[in-house]
């Protein structure tokens, strides 16, 4: 099957503007996403990746330039066809879990989809903590609620804004498998921006590496590891190898040494 | 903000008033946080020392020989409280009653209007504020022989002073709670196509809740303090006056049993939304 362009982004630029300078956060940024793609965003702190998710979702528009999903331009949010996972779970903390994924049902004024939410809940290993409060789930239990709570509207893009940037290390690899199990599973478009470069490795086909002030894509990395694809592979030579070399780029593009 | 990191912070939304922080400029929430005793051995325990200390101030009264017109035994107060309560003290408390739920039921609903209206249209905030800031840092005790000249010697000067005691607390409580709302909540209800009133229905009033809560209590604080002190000023209704008029005979045992069932109250209402908070936000702990 041809691959579709799912996200087109056209040279998108996003300025914020204070009081008392002018920041531009995304610079011409031109990229596309395929249908069923999993794209990584990584880069220093502050060189935009996080704005750039933003203005694919819809919530934050660009100063200039344009988002096309599936060729339509994109002008406000879209909720049946883009799922957003923040660094927070954001699971509201008065609802139970069932209740908090229940939300977007209850928002879009349509019935629960139970057979999905129970295979999702079941991939998620919350089977038995529907009616657990926020506050007595651990974070990687929480987030992975935040996850069933976007799949469970079957949006054909998730956009993920370091969705694990605060759980600890184990938790991470953890919730990392679960995420390509997910992804293996239902083929959704998924642009992900973290931090972590090893991470971004390993979930992606591609890796954008973006560098700041102002902030551009200064580099895309092929990831052509086969999947599935377990933990060892982050001891691999190629993997490491892969790894210091974007490494390399985010630290240079941080002392302003590359270009 | 430092604007080094204006790329990478999260995007706020200014068209929905979504700013995060600021708590408004008064924010009385301890209150809620005072610690409870729990357990059957810990209630227990408050219980006798209360029972000491009255015993001891009982003792202290007698072994002093001080008169009743300067201070009346605890016997004396709670015998009177007993025997006169019908008499005496129940007429008087309806009609504080009456007026306080009058003027909270007025203020509030007055006071969380005016909360929710700067929550959807910020830029009203800088106009309302100091009318807030003044009714709340003004006695509205004062404003009673002001309200009787207008309004002559019914409920309806007190009515109107605790409405005034009690909204603009109600008000600054809630539109500090609206306002803390996570502006993440917000971006992941607006992500679901939500609207500016499911948001509030389903994200912005749930997330205030716990302040809301707080605005009714100390506003219903504030409210029988100007509810009591207003019947003490004039009108001859209600408990306040009962103080007056008890002090003025120098009958001190019903002086202090008024006292006494004001206090009641008072805890009464504290004890009512520190229930209320359990129950419906308890999630804020």
């Amino acid at each position: 099957m041809a691959q579709a362009t799912r996200i087109q982004i056209t040279d998108v630029s996003k300025i914020y503007q204070s009081e008392t300078k002018t920041v531009e956060a995304v610079k011409n940024f031109t990229e596309s996403v395929q249908d069923g793609e999993f794209v990584c965003v990584v880069g220093a702190s502050g060189c935009g990746k996080t704005t750039l998710l933003w203005c694919l979702s819809g919530l934050h528009p660009a100063t200039s330039g344009t988002v096309h999903i599936d060729g339509e331009l994109l002008t406000k949010p879209l909720p049946d066809r883009i799922g957003m996972v923040f660094q927070d779970s954001n699971l509201l903390p008065w609802r139970t879990l069932m209740e908090n994924i229940e939300l977007p049902f209850q928002i879009k004024k349509k019935a629960v989809n139970r057979k999905l939410v129970d295979e999702l809940l079941d991939v998620a290993g919350l089977k038995g903590f529907e009616n657990s409060y926020p506050g007595e789930l651990s974070g990687g239990m929480k987030q992975r609620g935040s996850i069933v709570r976007a799949l469970a509207q079957d949006p054909e893009v998730l956009l993920m804004d370091e969705p694990f940037g605060a759980l600890d290390a184990f938790t991470r690899e953890e919730m990392n498998l679960f995420l390509l199990k997910v992804w293996q599973q239902t083929r959704k478009t998924i642009v992900f921006v973290t931090h972590s470069i090893s991470e971004a490795i390993f979930l992606a086909d591609r890796v954008w590496v973006m560098s700041p002030r102002p902030g551009r894509l200064s580099r895309i990395v092929d990831v052509d590891f086969p999947r599935p694809r377990n933990i060892d592979l982050q001891f691999e030579p190629k993997f490491i190898e892969i790894l210091k070399s974007i490494r390399d780029d985010v630290e240079g593009s941080k002392s302003g040494k590359v270009q | 903000m430092a604007t080094d990191n204006l790329a990478d912070k999260i995007p706020d939304f200014n068209s929905s008033g979504g700013n995060q922080g600021g708590n408004g400029p008064v924010d009385i929430s301890a209150l809620a946080n005072l610690r409870r005793a729990k357990g059957l051995k810990e209630i227990a325990s408050v219980i006798a020392l209360a029972i000491v200390v009255v015993t001891l101030l009982e003792f202290i009264l007698i072994w002093t020989h001080t008169e009743a017109y300067v201070f009346p035994k605890p016997t004396a107060i709670i015998h009177s409280l007993f025997t006169d309560f019908s008499t005496l003290y129940w007429k008087p408390l309806t009609q504080t009653v009456q007026t306080f739920f009058m003027g909270l039921i007025i203020g509030s609903t007055i006071g969380l209007s005016l909360a929710v209206l700067v929550t959807l249209k910020p830029g009203l905030d800088i106009f309302i504020s100091p009318y807030i800031i003044i009714l709340v840092t003004t006695p509205m005790v004062a404003l009673i022989p002001f309200l009787m000249l207008k309004f002559g010697f019914g409920m309806t000067p007190r009515v109107i002073a605790i409405s005034l005691a009690t909204g603009p607390m109600v008000m600054i409580n809630s539109a500090t709670g609206f306002r803390r709302t996570n502006a993440e909540l917000i971006a992941l209800g607006k992500s679901y196509g939500a609207t500016e009133f499911q948001l509030f229905r389903k994200i912005r009033f749930p997330f205030a809740l716990p302040m809301i809560i707080v605005g009714f209590m100390v506003g219903s604080i504030f409210g029988l303090l100007t509810a009591v002190g207003a019947e003490m000023v004039g009108g001859g209704m209600g408990l306040g006056n009962r103080l007056i008029y008890f002090s003025s005979l120098v009958q001190m045992s019903q002086f202090g049993a008024v006292l006494v069932i004001v206090a009641t109250f008072g805890v009464g209402i504290y004890s009512f939304f520190t229930f209320v908070n359990r129950k419906w936000a308890s999630w804020d702990a």
